[in-house]
């Protein structure tokens, strides 16, 4: 009968459809890591993520490398030196230096790298990265046409010379930033629109790309011609996308993946009771905080309202008790750890909480406000279960220390971030994770002419002198006294309020060797291999 | 028959473009941009990435743009999977979705059908009490609680089965029962209302009355007929499955299609939204019409001429 015939057509369909799917690889010397999301590129001047700047590393090596501890390390440079001024870096590359195809590695695959990556035609969302470079960012906004004008060029084959607009202390570091890996031209010339697929990219990393299969892994292959092969143990490194971190941690637990991306924070109890050895938590370079708007009212010109909402936020109930994923309670902008930098904090960061709220509520009273005349103000976050729980915690302590009356607004991610950058909220949540390990990725955010992306509205002149000196600095105490000064003046000024600092979380398996938790999360596959 | 399928594929073409041009205008009202982020980066950074997808174009233009370029089947590139156009993802993706999506529907339609024709034969005994209330607890769980469960239970503690992953059998099958479960139930309950009908019409009578044996009248009349609403629940439902779902793929990690609507949306990827939107319209236009066409196999007061 017809419905019979129905399902056999159907049945033979789904049959012959699941037969087809292809057998599982076997499990070689490679290690299998949680990535987060699915890369939005692998080309390196498109990509803007840390799921991407994970592969990338392991394809590409800049002039510095980055050691198993993030520490800086030759990469395809084995020497260079920097002129007295500060301005002027003359990097001497290795002479073993190899692509994967065999071509060597010179100082004109880096020239070709920072123009392309600065032409405006590329639009590299993160060309900024090269801005210190003299008239990169002329270039890249059109009013210099010129490539030959951007200070970077070969000197032969070997040398390289990058010439600064102004002496740069943190510039070693940022050429570890996947912004300045070197291309290999011709296979880019060869294949224009798909020369990052496998088979076309061709790499200078301890690794190759063997496999891109979309939305459900990354296969590398050892790259036989990198420079230091010998030294790597992996064969095959797998990267998957791992949306959904409850999941992540399942197929970790079924011994699918050797390391997690992230842990799903209400599971960090149970982790802790029957995975601890496998479980590593350590402090990132970002801060969770909430921005006052200073450009309009109740916050302008109103320094002890501010520093009043400030004080009556208990943080450490709110890490303990709301995110309990082992975040720091924040009492500076800037976190500890940086390189070249002593954290500073807020003079309230020793105090009780009982000596936080009474000194909350009497700059409250100085302010204006009362139990007859409550302030009122809005939060803005972006949906999220963990930001709402935040907000509704820290409403709550304003509401039982101040008597505040708080309202909470939540908006789509992009929605928010348009009302974010139009300046359309009273006190807004928002994080920033520094892209390179320097106070300057964090302080440069509040200069008064940094437009979206200070969100406070923040403008001191003494903050812009002491930030903007400090760029030009070239003697590393002087410059770290200034930023340190400048980060002072702004929690004096308290345009936004800390709240905790990051800490990053991984499962990693016991076998894996050559794992070492830094504060840039970063953990080459050059340097880990997986045992027993 | 050929007329009728021919009108009805007319009528599509208009349907297609209605489709098109709203999703459209409507993904643009949406604030914010697919290069926005957490990272607020330079005007003139802004002005390039603009000019490099066409986006400071006035909008009037970019939809003719975009209108001549679907024309000739190109969707254009991906602004969120920048390595990838959209019709690439879309070839990649939509035999898994697919693969999946038609194992689950089969499933759901031999296991549905016959757990609810059996039903309603005994109905009110305790079998029939037992399915539907089983029924009803499979449309009532939803599938991201019960896909986690039946992957602690099957892949982490038993070890019987991947946890997640694509790759060969062995991975389809949470996924597939994951997806089938609340279809089964679906289709059981449709089944069971629509056979229980059946079952007095005045056909079924006058079959009795005529000395049919109970289990020929079943086999022979009963069941065609129960099938007809659950054929109309086929095409709508078999377009949503087949198309992927964004709880299944996340969960499993299957690289299928499922997940591009949603993620397209929230990360203002404009072209892979607009892909989606007009695949799935027609993945639907084409099923439902199929549904149509077949209803006379099933149905003889059904003709299409």
């Amino acid at each position: 009968m017809a419905t019979g015939r129905a399902m056999h057509v159907f049945q033979a369909l789904a049959l012959a459809g699941l037969l087809s799917l292809g057998p599982v690889s076997a499990w070689a010397a490679a290690i299998h890591l949680g990535n987060g999301t699915e890369p939005e590129s692998l080309d390196i001047h498109q990509s803007s993520g840390v799921s991407e700047a994970n592969i990338q590393r392991d394809l590409f090596e800049g002039l510095i490398a980055e050691g198993p501890d993030a520490s800086l390390i030759p990469g395809a440079a084995e020497s260079w030196e920097i002129s007295e001024d500060g301005t002027v870096y003359t990097f001497h590359l290795r002479e073993d230096g190899r692509w994967s195809n065999g071509d060597p590695v010179t100082a004109g695959d880096f020239v070709y790298a920072f123009r392309r990556g600065l032409a405006p035609e590329t639009a590299a969302a993160y060309a900024f990265i090269l801005y210190p470079v003299r008239n990169a960012e002329q270039y890249v906004g059109g009013e210099i046409t010129d490539p030959e004008a951007v200070g970077i060029r070969a000197i032969d084959e070997r040398t390289l010379e990058i010439t600064l607009k102004a002496p740069t202390a943190y510039f070693l570091d940022m050429l570890t930033h996947h912004m300045a890996y070197p291309l290999h031209q011709a296979s880019i010339e060869a294949h224009p629109d798909d020369w990052m697929r496998p088979g076309n990219l061709v790499s200078n990393g301890a690794f190759t790309l063997a496999e891109w299969a979309p939305q459900s892994h990354i296969r590398l292959a050892r790259n036989p011609q990198y420079h230091d092969a010998e030294a790597v143990a992996l064969d095959e490194v797998w990267y998957y996308p791992t949306e959904d971190v409850g999941q992540e941690l399942q197929r970790y637990r079924a011994g699918e993946l050797d390391v997690t991306y992230d842990i799903p924070a209400d599971q960090v109890a149970w982790i802790e009771a029957n995975l601890a050895a496998e479980y590593r938590n350590f402090p990132y370079l970002g801060t969770y905080y909430y921005v006052v708007n200073t450009t309009v009212a109740p916050f302008a010109d109103n320094i002890p309202l501010r520093q009043a909402l400030a004080l009556a936020i208990d943080r450490e109930v709110l890490t303990q008790k709301i995110t309990r994923a082992g975040e720091i309670p924040a009492y500076s902008f800037v976190p500890p750890g940086v390189m070249h930098y002593e954290q500073q904090t807020q003079a309230f960061a020793d105090w009780s909480q009982e000596e936080r709220n009474a000194q909350a509520r009497e700059l409250y009273a100085e302010a204006g406000y009362g139990a007859d005349t409550p302030l009122q103000i809005e939060i803005l976050y972006n949906t999220s279960d963990n930001h709402k729980k935040i907000a509704i915690a820290i409403s709550a302590m304003w509401k039982q220390t101040l008597g505040v009356e708080t309202t909470l607004r939540n908006e789509e991610w992009k929605v928010y971030l348009s009302s974010r950058d139009e300046k359309n909220f009273q006190v807004v949540r928002a994080a920033w994770i520094g892209d390179y390990n320097d106070a300057n990725t964090f302080l440069e955010l509040f200069v008064s002419d940094a437009g979206e992306m200070n969100d406070p509205g923040y403008d001191s002149a003494r903050y812009d002198e002491l930030v903007k000196g400090g760029a030009f600095e070239t003697d590393l105490a002087a410059r770290q006294a200034m930023m340190e000064e400048a980060e002072r003046v702004f929690l004096a000024d308290t345009p936004l309020i800390p709240i905790y600092f990051y800490t990053t979380q991984h499962m990693v398996k016991p076998g894996v060797e050559g794992w070492i938790d830094n504060i840039k999360d970063v953990h080459p596959s050059h340097f880990l291999s997986v045992g027993g | 028959m050929l007329s009728y399928t021919l009108r009805r594929l007319a009528g599509a073409v208009p349907t297609v473009f209605v489709i098109v041009t709203i999703a459209f205008f409507m993904i643009r009202l949406a604030p914010g941009g697919p290069f926005d982020q957490e990272r607020s980066v330079p005007p003139e950074i802004q002005a390039n990435l603009a000019r490099a997808y066409h986006l400071d174009e006035p909008l009037g233009q970019q939809y003719l743009r975009y209108l001549g370029d679907i024309l000739q089947g190109d969707f254009g590139p991906s602004f969120r999977y920048k390595d990838f156009t959209v019709n690439e993802l879309l070839a990649d993706g939509f035999p898994v979705s697919l693969q999946l999506g038609l194992a689950a529907m089969t499933i759901a339609v031999i296991v549905g059908f016959a757990a609810g024709a059996y039903a309603a034969l005994r109905r009110n005994s305790a079998i029939d009490i037992a399915t539907m209330s089983l029924a009803m607890t499979g449309i009532a769980v939803p599938n991201f609680v019960v896909a986690p469960l039946l992957t602690l239970i099957l892949g982490v503690w038993l070890a019987l089965l991947p946890v997640g992953g694509w790759g060969g059998l062995s991975h389809a099958v949470l996924p597939v029962v994951a997806l089938a479960l609340p279809e089964i139930a679906f289709v059981a309950r449709l089944t069971r209302g629509s056979m229980l009908e059946v079952l007095r019409a005045d056909f079924v009578r006058t079959a009795r009355a005529k000395g049919l044996s109970e289990r020929a009248m079943v086999v022979r009349h009963a069941l065609q007929a129960a099938a007809l609403p659950v054929l109309s629940f086929l095409g709508p439902t078999t377009a949503a499955v087949i198309t992927g779902s964004i709880v299944i793929e996340q969960i499993f990690g299957i690289p299928g299609i499922g997940r591009y609507f949603v993620q397209g949306a929230l990360n203002r990827d404009y072209t892979l939204v607009m892909g989606v939107v007009i695949f799935y319209a027609v993945i639907i236009i084409a099923l439902n019409l199929l549904v149509d066409l077949l209803y006379p196999l099933f149905d003889p007061r059904v003709r299409h001429d």
